[in-house]
């Protein structure tokens, strides 16, 4: 730690760090606009500006940029030097000469940096007597709304999309006082991280179009810390709501997740909570085979659960990779451990146990987004990350800047010192390598890639692990290319100090993540420290189901086969999306009853005899686990309405209606995660993810609401002018009101980021340790893997070549991030972005069957017909084709397979 | 004419019967410094330029040898030289006539240089405004080439180096180095921050680059022919060799002429060179440097300290032309552009025509400049045309106060110097046009 | 890309002369707006595949730079110094014999088409201003009474259809 001075007062700062960081860490208010503490300095706005001082004899000193200044023993600044504030106040005068002062009409209004940082500065009397300059605005898609009369050209949103993100169509445009962020024309912004411009921007030239539908202040939502749902690396997130629906989620910080951004399926799937197609009440279906549906009370429902549970023979459970742990355990407990199903296929069901085997075994545990951040050679084997795990594959796109600048640490330029790093680093990449059928986002950055059959890439995989350690067995019979590139990526592995292995179970392939496995063990064996394996899952709660141990499907419908069992409860589970229709019909039919609970309405709820509703994220508490095996807590932002529950609290109630179990033990989230930490001591430390709900500071609850929140007397005026008992909230320590402790609550409980000054989401830096550093208090979750040392021998099937076959194509799952997401993908504003139904295929192949881009091709695939445009992908090797997994409406589940061309 | 020029750059510019030919340039003997350079070591050439104390000639004055010496030669990067030729500042010409009239001039001077540093590749940034200067040049090095002073194995040394001529696309902010090094990259002539950007050693593709004026490289070539030593005995002591005075504006025989540094006063120059201000007229104020350098009153007295210690008190008439006088009278002889008015020049219209140049050609990346320099137009421009306010004289100063020093780049103080400088010196004119009633005047003349 | 065959030559030689491709960047924009008389959104995609860049990397220096044009201006291009060593020798009162001239305010093209006029900052020919170019080629020391014959020229030129064009210093 450095020694430094501001305003005669001396204190401890780090010296990685610039000044700007450091004064903010140490709690001052200093004002700022380019710099983020994920982009770094810049030093455009002028706005940091304090007094720096030689040494104590100095007392003229120079205004400097804080942003640009070396946190370094010794140093001496001054914040209130009258000189240096005059000048921020003139930064911002400046600023605000041409900003059109709409914040009435803004959406940004009352949480805009801008604002806040122009009070901050005092300036207050507006000098500028001239018309303001104007821009014209552009459509720039469903998500984000453009008004760049508000801009302050400070460059945040170019660096991020551009920079940062890899966007290549946002930049900054003309010059002088005429600069323009925007598309070079209207449309569509490609980049599916392009939501976070909604917190990058200071003020309110980017703003959440999906929140202007249903506009509502900051300060009148009540919000509640939540867990994205739509993938595996479970974002931290924050849901607000106003009027009984979710209004828009923002970015939680989680120092090891997703730090200061979300993708755009995270941050705009929300919709989907206040969909048409929302179950909210329980459902009687009298004829299974007949489209008729009765609306029951839950009674009604009960009574008939009642029924079918008495004349059931067994009962049977399929849990769900989507629904949160609690409710996954209890029906586990319902229906016993030899009932319970994963909910996923054999082929499914065996990858993800295996990469759960592969995760256990780690060394160090699976690691974390920030270690793929820091990671200076990375192997994506078997995954394709911006979209199976989008956020992942943001922070793998840093990472490719980690290994040019240790070669070159002798230029010593700071970390922070973001222009300089970036033009330093010009167009140098570290290496990532890519191994993956078709292309990928991620291919600008790849040093090299291998697109192959999912057989194929396993075997590089296990070539690479020979190639680092040849007691790993050799991979015989490899082609001389993939040979080189095998022993390029051990070469690399070895060379880094912080290697990665990324692999997953996209391609639903044990042998790839056996592969994985084998080399990040080779590395440790080799003495290469800090080696890391990092595991892709594709739902978010698919680590912590499988660690439920269920069955697959196939071994249900086993026992339905022999009698064993004849009544089904399935648990947020669309089975149609998991096997192909015939097979799921057959299940079905073979069930006589089935209950299902759902927040949404699927294939699956309508052939169920009872439906009950369930909550989705917006009206539970539960856990998810993570890729990393981190179980995270998310709570509800709305209290539950009308007939909606929990589906766990559901589950509970047919225990004690059926008299499975005793009720109590079922009625809260603390009594069903003590009951799960008994039963399964693995998963024990998912109850320490948040605090318990007894948990108060100073007696009191944590509020949902801000403080400010208004309208709390009337907002049901129209239904009654009594003001009605706020909700309770019996299962955590949140109240549903403004009342409560005024202070920062853990991290796990956080539900707006306020502080006084700072109404913007920048307040965030007034709830960590040390600005961009771990939260107050320690980041929130509980890491259920802690990896197993370094002694694990992983298994070493080597798979066989793939064989030549001109009679059929591999079909192959590849992935959309709009669309691949059952949830998301009902939202409007992400359906919008929805590619319609394809089947990716080589140009050769095309060819072959006399077939063009556009063209209709038939496939048969086992017994499922499939019939989609054709789209060229000159990256697919010959033989394979692509056909995106779980679009709506168009869903060809259990691949791989052989598919053959009907013509 | 009282005074003669003393012509070393220009020494055969405009003599009859020469031409921008390599025949005739070697002719005059041009090309023997090559020769004579690259039998020396690199060395020994640069310590000649820094003996030779020659400053750069491009507006800051920086001495040559020094920006040389930074070089960063152990990072095993290429190293490039970029000769700026994007002469854009108002009341500048001279680098002109060398392209124009004596390219080979400047090649040599390039060549010796690249030399010097061990260049691998050279560059010449020309402004889009001089299509026929780039065409000259290009011509030019095409005919050196062919004789072998540029591309492979220049005279037999083994040393080999291109230029390559680069056009600009009408960016004043080009002529800033990091700027011009950005532009040259493909990029928007952003500039860039120093540190750590000092070109010497993260320049071009982050490469040890040296960035020297047109007017600047013919020099070098004039320190390797007669020796650092006596080219520093020439001129006045840190302030040698000669320089192009390029004097536009009001009087009777503008035009560029060369003079030893420090060898005239401007009274000289503006009087006896360029024969005063026209019958009838008489001289009000005096831009030393180009438009950016702080305006200077006929009738103004300065007073100071020199480095060495010696006390003046000068007139206008008094300041010597050379880099430092032209500092200590609180202005500064920049890119060596005088611009001359006289009693009929409106002070608020001319700083209004200058304002607008800078507002013009501000980058837009970092605020002050970006904001401030269109601010200071429209005040000025709108107490030109009619319409100003009483306090706006003061809000133009503050605003010029708060811009000068805390911008990425000089061109902060390049548009808040004029504004300062003219505010203050004027400040009856500014405060009469402010307070005068509302009506739209007619007849401006500079806006 | 509709190019003509010496433009194609001479961007093909540029490219290589730089050390970075992405250099060659503001070369290949010369000689398209030089080719096509101004830059087409075609022709920012086809110089940014070009030099393997993006699209928009080029739109930025496209939009950054102002010689650079989206769009065909008239048959000539003048372009009168603005600045103040020409303002002070009479820059302004050309400019109204310019519009009157063409029949067009600065910054327009003339109705017939046969010029735009443009202000240009500073032409670095202080001393014989007021000056203005007319295309490549400079015209200084210019009187009212000269621009006036030159535009009665241009504009007879372009009413011909001629295609000789105005080369030389007419100082």
């Amino acid at each position: 730690m450095a020694t430094i001075t501001i305003d005669g007062q001396s204190y401890e700062a780090d010296p990685s760090a610039n000044l700007l960081q450091a004064a903010l860490t140490l709690g001052f208010d200093l004002p700022y606009f380019c710099w983020h503490p994920a982009l770094g300095s810049v030093g455009a706005c002028r706005q940091c500006a304090v007094r720096q001082y030689r040494d104590e004899e100095d007392t003229t000193g120079q205004i400097v940029m804080a942003c640009m200044v070396p946190v370094a023993d010794g140093l001496r600044c001054s914040i209130v030097e009258p000189e240096a504030a005059e000048f921020r106040a003139e930064v911002i005068e400046w600023l605000m000469s041409n900003h059109p002062h709409d914040c009435p009409v803004c959406d940004e209004g009352g949480e805009c940096h801008l604002q806040d940082m122009t009070v901050m500065t005092g300036h207050c009397k507006r000098r500028f007597r001239f018309p303001k300059r104007t821009f014209r605005n552009q459509y720039l898609g469903p998500f984000i709304n453009h008004e760049m009369n508000r801009c302050i050209q400070c460059y945040r949103c170019v660096r991020f999309y551009g920079d940062y993100a890899g966007g290549s169509d946002l930049v900054a445009m003309a010059a002088h006082n005429h600069v323009y962020f925007g598309r070079h024309e209207e449309g569509i912004l490609e980049n599916e991280f392009s939501g976070n411009l909604v917190e990058i921007c200071p003020t309110g030239v980017f703003t959440d179009k999906t929140l202007k539908h249903h506009y509502s202040r900051k300060w009148d939502m009540v919000s509640s810390p939540s867990v994205c749902s739509h993938c595996a690396v479970g974002c931290n997130t924050i849901a607000s709501t106003r009027y009984g629906s979710v209004r828009r989620i923002l970015n939680r910080y989680h120092h090891d997740i997703n730090g200061y951004f979300l993708c755009d399926r995270g941050r705009f799937g929300y919709t989907f909570t206040d969909a048409a197609d929302r179950l909210r009440r329980p459902l009687l279906h009298p004829d299974r085979e007949r489209d008729v549906e009765t609306v029951a009370e839950p009674a009604e429902a009960m009574k008939r659960i009642r029924e079918i549970f008495s004349e059931a023979t067994g009962v049977a459970g399929i849990g769900s990779p989507r629904a949160s742990l609690e409710s996954n355990y209890a029906l586990r407990n319902l229906v016993g451990s030899g009932r319970f199903s994963s909910g996923l296929p054999r082929i499914e069901h065996d990858a993800t146990t295996a990469l759960l085997e592969a995760m256990r075994n780690a060394p160090d545990g699976p690691g974390s987004l920030r270690d793929a951040e820091r990671a200076d050679a990375v192997l994506i084997l078997g995954e394709d990350p911006n979209n199976t795990a989008p956020r992942l594959a943001l922070a793998l796109r840093q990472s490719v800047r980690n290994e040019p600048i240790r070669a070159d640490a002798g230029s010593r330029i700071p970390r922070w010192h973001d222009r300089a790093i970036r033009d330093f680093v010009q167009d140098r990449k570290g290496p990532l390598f890519i191994a993956w059928p078709a292309s990928t986002r991620l291919d600008d950055l790849a040093a090299g890639t291998h697109r192959a059959a999912p057989d194929e890439i396993a075997r590089l995989g296990f070539a690479v692990a020979h190639a680092i350690d040849p007691q790993s067995p050799a991979v015989t019979d490899l082609d001389d290319s993939a040979s080189d590139l095998a022993s390029r990526i051990a070469r690399a592995l070895k060379e880094a100090d912080r290697p990665m292995v990324v692999s997953g179970t996209a391609l639903r392939s044990p042998a790839i993540i056996a592969a994985a496995a084998a080399t990040v063990h080779a590395l440790r064996r080799t003495g290469s420290g800090g080696s890391s394996f990092l595991a892709v899952a594709p739902e978010a709660n698919t680590i912590g189901d499988a660690m439920l141990e269920g069955a697959p499907l196939e071994t249900l419908e086993q026992q339905l086969e022999s009698g064993e069992v004849d009544t089904l409860v399935i648990l947020e589970n669309d089975i149609y999306r998991r096997l192909p229709a015939p097979a799921t019909d057959r299940i079905i039919s073979k069930a006589r009853r089935i209950i299902a609970l759902d927040s949404i309405a699927t294939a699956t709820t309508n052939r169920a005899d009872v439906v009950l509703p369930a909550g989705s994220f917006a009206e539970s508490d539960g856990t998810f686990v993570n890729h990393e095996g981190r179980a995270q807590r998310f709570f509800q932002p709305l209290p539950p309405a009308g007939d909606v529950l929990e589906a766990w609290r559901w589950i509970g109630r047919i225990a004690a209606e059926t008299g499975t179990s005793k009720q109590n033990e079922w009625d809260r989230l603390d009594r069903v995660l003590t009951a799960l930490a008994r039963d399964c001591p693995e998963l024990a430390p998912a109850r320490d993810a948040a605090p318990d709900a007894a948990f108060r500071a100073n007696g009191q609850r944590f509020p949902r609401a801000p403080r400010r929140f208004s309208g709390r007397t009337s907002i049901l005026s129209h239904l009654s002018v009594h003001e009605p008992k706020p909700p309770e909230d019996s299962d955590s320590p949140l109240s549903f009101t403004m009342e409560g402790h005024s202070g920062q609550p853990p991290a796990a409980l956080v539900s707006h980021y306020w502080s006084p000054g700072w109404n913007s989401s920048q307040a965030l830096n007034k709830f960590q340790s040390e600005v961009a550093g771990p939260a107050r208090g320690g980041d929130p979750g509980a890491r259920l893997i802690p990896g197993n040392g370094p002694n694990e021998r992983p298994s070493t099937a080597i798979p066989a070549p793939v064989p030549d076959d001109d009679q059929t194509l591999l079909a192959v799952p590849c992935y959309e991030v709009f669309g691949s997401d059952e949830l998301s993908a009902r939202a409007p504003a992400v359906a919008e972005r929805i590619p319609k139904p394809y089947v990716a295929l080589a140009p050769t192949d095309a060819e072959h069957h006399g077939l063009d881009s556009g063209d209709s091709l038939n496939l048969l695939i086992g017994e499922l017909r499939v019939s989609a445009p054709v789209r060229l992908d000159p990256k697919l090797p010959p033989g394979l084709c692509g056909i995106p997994a779980g679009m709506p409406g168009w869903s060809v589940p259990h691949l791989p397979a052989r598919a053959s061309v009907v013509t | 004419m009282a005074i003669s020029e003393q012509r070393v750059i220009l020494k055969h510019v405009d003599e009859p019967g020469y031409d921008p030919g390599i025949e005739c340039y070697v002719r005059h003997g041009g090309y023997e410094t090559l020769r004579k350079a690259v039998g020396m070591q690199p060395e020994e050439i640069c310590r000649g330029v820094e003996v030779s104390e020659v400053r750069g000639r491009g507006g800051a004055g920086f001495p040559a040898g020094m920006k040389w010496k930074f070089l960063d030669r152990k990072s095993g990067k290429p190293i490039y030289l970029i000769c700026n030729a994007d002469e854009s500042e108002p009341g500048t010409f001279k680098d002109r006539q060398i392209m124009h009239k004596d390219p080979h001039q400047l090649i040599e001077g390039m060549m010796v240089s690249a030399f010097a540093i061990q260049a691998a590749l050279a560059f010449i940034y020309i402004r889009e405004e001089m299509p026929q200067a780039a065409r000259i040049l290009e011509a030019a090095i095409d005919e050196a080439r062919a004789r072998g002073f540029v591309g492979e194995d220049i005279l037999g040394s083994g040393y080999s180096c291109e230029i390559v001529v680069h056009r600009g696309a009408a960016a004043y902010i080009c002529g800033e180095e990091t700027g011009l090094i950005e532009s040259l990259e493909g990029k928007r002539a952003y500039p860039r921050i120093k540190p750590p950007y000092f070109p010497a050693a993260l320049g071009l593709y982050q490469c040890p680059t040296i960035v020297n004026n047109v007017e600047t490289l013919c020099h070098v070539k004039h320190v390797v022919a007669i020796g650092g030593e006596a080219f520093a005995r020439t001129g006045s002591p840190g302030n040698t060799g000669t320089r192009i005075w390029c004097v536009s504006g009001h009087v009777q025989r503008p035009g560029y002429y060369e003079f030893e540094c420090g060898a005239l006063t401007l009274g000289e120059m503006i009087h006896d060179v360029c024969g005063g201000v026209h019958p009838g007229r008489s001289l009000k104020a005096v831009i030393p440097g180009g438009s950016s350098a702080k305006i200077l009153r006929a009738d103004e007295r300065f007073t100071g300290k020199l480095k060495d210690g010696t006390e003046f008190d000068w007139g206008l008439n008094d300041i010597p032309l050379d880099f430092d006088s032209l500092m200590a009278c609180g202005s500064m002889s920049g890119s060596g552009g005088i611009i001359v008015m006289d009693d009929r020049v409106d002070m608020v219209e001319a700083l209004a025509n200058i304002n607008a140049f800078y507002s013009h050609e501000s980058c837009g990346q970092c605020t002050p400049c970006r904001e401030g320099s269109l601010w200071m137009k429209k005040i000025t421009k709108r107490m030109a045309e009619g319409g100003a306010r009483t306090e706006d004289t003061d809000l133009l100063l503050s605003i010029g106060d708060q811009i000068a020093g805390r911008t990425i780049c000089a061109f902060g103080e390049a548009c808040a110097w004029p504004t300062q400088s003219f505010v203050s010196k004027f400040r009856d004119e500014f405060l009469a046009k402010a307070s005068e009633d509302s009506g739209k005047r007619k007849g401006l003349r500079l806006v | 890309m509709n190019l003509r065959a010496e433009t194609m030559e001479h961007i093909d030689a540029t490219i290589p002369r730089y050390p970075h491709k992405r250099s060659a960047v503001m070369p290949l924009l010369h000689a398209v707006q030089r080719d096509q008389g101004y830059i087409s959104n075609e022709a920012i995609a086809w110089v940014a595949g070009k030099l393997g860049l993006e699209p928009v990397n080029v739109y930025e220096v496209v939009t950054f730079y102002p010689f650079f044009r989206q769009a065909p201006i008239g048959r000539r291009h003048i372009r009168l110094c603005r600045t103040l060593s020409c303002a002070l020798c009479g820059g302004f009162g050309i400019a109204e014999v310019l519009e009157e001239a063409f029949e067009c305010r600065m910054g327009e093209t003339a109705p017939d088409g046969s010029a735009t006029l443009e202000w240009a900052e500073c032409l670095a020919s202080c001393d014989k201003g007021p000056v203005l170019m007319l295309d490549d080629d400079l015209h200084e020391n210019l009187t009212e009474e000269g621009v006036r014959e030159l535009a009665r020229t241009i504009r007879a030129e372009n009413a011909e259809g001629s295609d000789s064009s105005m080369t030389g210093n007419n100082s």
